[in-house]
């Protein structure tokens, strides 16, 4: 892999007890875009705090292209990064002149300003917008005037703390959108904080889990959401049903999990006696009447239960179902809602294929 | 009412006529008081944008001190002020007492404090994240310096505004301080004492009015700077 642009070694942040954050290593490399993601209050806000160099760590080293940043270089490093935060935090002045304002704070003259700040004004579709004073304009519009701000900066480092959480659904997709877009033509190496695993999923090319202060598992995104390394990991990423089960017999590639409540089999090679959890997305598990299950459906696993609740979801209705002391989420889709006409305490088929399990094993 | 009538008939012939004494009282008292608003801001500010800025140990009691010293009384300050250059006090030696200078200092006593204050209330009015964004994207100290007065540039106007207003019209310790000397220490506030004392109610309720006139004016520019700004661009919600 090429040189890291930025490196976290040994990071401990502690404001009082206990420690707040607890990084061993963390490294961004040129051309990614790395989202970390987790929960509120996990650290992923003074985490970016520490890479833009905003903050000081309590222990441990930054290092800037395989270089230690030390106090004396830290405007020259700060300056050839750019931070974006989660309000837009505009000056009471004209668009422009929010735009240009980095460059400014650079000595850049008029014309090189205007040079590197137009296009990206005209990329972020704001061109028109110019002679507003910053007050006046909509959270969206101000958020990519933040933007503008920090892209015109041609920054090595691009950091992003949230910023599409204040705005409203349609505003956040249609930035999410055009911002994905913009990072991966430019090829802008990103640091992007989130607690939304949408956001995560559509922009990370790697993906670090946040929670307590503590990396939890980092990797490549898809690997990251497809087997999160612990429960705490797997829940964020969308397992919603996690279920605790002993391996009855296994065969290769093949394993016969027994769980309170059913019994279930599972694509990998374990052994008999290992205690796993299985741990499952609502929108691999389909739910249907008993004596209706779906005879071509290739779906090896058939739980029976009860429904506990039924709650619209979106676009979706999201099923909880007990089986025993057990608890399966499914997703279903309106029509399937429609046509089942289930409620609480129904008798339902829960199923599922063996590869949509993903298993981690009991310690 | 006859009385109030002659005294405004009075004033305007004063202005009018630029009488020299008038006019040089008048000069005087923006100058000491000018000049107490000057040495003030060049504390004061610094002072109010550390206190906004930064915690350190002492900073409440710091805090606590400025917020009483803004509503300091001007005779405490003009007696404590006369305690410190009397001859046999602290800093006789330097023979300041009764001149510009003392009453140039005690203003500052009473202007300093009202201008940190509303200073340091002005900073915190910010966004306290809006530092960390100016240099997240490149301010270095006196940049983020610069760029957040800018931004608070109206409070700020108003720290001005209440520190100016403060000084020009105490009389206390300018009267303590000054001594009320004729063509030396002799300001609106301290005239206007004198004369309504002596009962030439003309010449006293001209020169409050022209104390008025003058606070007046001041503030009114102030003012206006401030309201055109935020009349100027409402703010979306």
């Amino acid at each position: 892999m090429a040189e890291a642009v930025l490196t976290l070694h040994g990071i401990r942040v502690r404001y009082d007890e206990p420690t707040v954050l607890e990084v061993d290593s963390l490294a961004v490399y040129p051309g990614e875009i790395l989202a970390v993601m987790g929960p509120n209050g996990a650290g992923k806000s003074t985490l970016l705090r520490l890479m833009g160099l905003l903050q000081q760590p309590t222990h441990g080293k930054i290092y800037f292209h395989d270089r230690e940043v030390i106090p004396t270089d830290g405007l020259a490093v700060r300056r050839r990064m750019a931070s974006v935060f989660q309000e837009p935090l505009l000056l009471n002045a004209s668009v422009y002149d929010n735009a240009a304002l980095g460059l400014r704070l650079r000595g850049l003259d008029r014309h090189s300003i205007e040079r590197r700040v137009q296009p990206w004004l005209k990329r972020l579709g704001i061109d028109h917008l110019v002679r507003r004073p910053a007050r006046s304009l909509s959270g969206g519009e101000a958020q990519r005037t933040s933007l503008v701000r920090a892209l015109a900066l041609d920054p090595e480092v691009l950091l992003l703390d949230e910023p599409f959480s204040p705005l409203d659904p349609p505003t956040r997709e249609g930035l999410l959108l055009d911002l994905e877009r913009i990072l991966r033509e430019a090829g802008i190496t990103t640091v992007f904080v989130t607690h939304d695993r949408d956001e995560a999923f559509m922009l990370g090319d790697r993906v670090s889990v946040l929670m307590g202060g503590k990396l939890l598992q980092s990797g490549p995104t898809t690997e990251v959401f497809a087997h999160p390394v612990n429960l705490e990991v797997a829940h964020f990423v969308g397992f919603d049903s996690k279920i605790p089960g002993v391996v009855e017999s296994a065969s290769d590639e093949l394993a016969q999990v027994r769980f309170n409540g059913g019994c279930a089999q599972v694509v990998g090679n374990f052994q008999a006696g290992e205690q796993l959890f299985l741990c499952l997305r609502p929108e691999d598990i389909t739910v249907s009447l008993p004596g209706a299950e779906d005879r071509k459906s290739s779906a090896r696993n058939r739980l029976e239960g009860k429904v506990l609740k039924v709650t619209p979801w979106g676009a979706h209705y999201r099923v909880a179902v007990g089986c025993g002391e057990n608890r399966l989420v499914a997703f279903i889709t309106r029509p399937s809602f429609l046509e089942l006409k289930i409620a609480e305490v129904d008798e339902v088929v829960a199923s599922f294929k063996a590869s949509a399990v993903h298993v981690i094993k009991r310690k | 009412m006859e009385l109030i009538w002659e005294g405004i008939k009075h004033a305007c012939w004063l202005l009018l006529t630029g009488d020299a004494e008038v006019l040089g009282i008048t000069l005087f008292s923006l100058q000491v008081s000018g000049a107490a608003t000057a040495l003030s801001l060049v504390v004061g500010i610094p002072l109010g944008i550390l206190l906004a800025m930064k915690r350190f140990p002492g900073r409440s009691l710091v805090v606590s001190l400025i917020n009483t010293g803004m509503g300091l009384p001007p005779v405490v300050v003009g007696l404590f002020v006369t305690i410190f250059l009397w001859r046999s006090g602290p800093l006789g030696f330097m023979e300041l007492l009764y001149t510009p200078t003392a009453m140039i200092i005690a203003q500052v006593v009473i202007a300093f404090p009202i201008i940190a204050g509303l200073t340091m209330a002005a900073f915190q009015s910010l966004n306290p994240n809006l530092r960390l964004q100016l240099l997240g994207i490149g301010a270095s100290t006196p940049q983020l310096l610069w760029l957040l007065c800018k931004e608070a540039r109206l409070p700020l106007l108003a720290a001005i505004m209440a520190g100016f207003g403060g000084v020009i019209s105490e009389v206390g310790a300018s009267m303590m301080v000054g001594g009320n000397i004729r063509g030396q220490t002799r300001v609106l506030t301290t005239a206007t004492v004198l004369e309504t004392g002596k009962g030439n109610f003309e010449i006293a309720i001209a020169l409050g009015l022209i104390l008025l006139l003058l606070t007046f004016v001041v503030n009114l520019l102030l003012t206006r700077i401030q309201q055109r700004e935020q009349l100027r661009w409402p703010k979306q919600s």
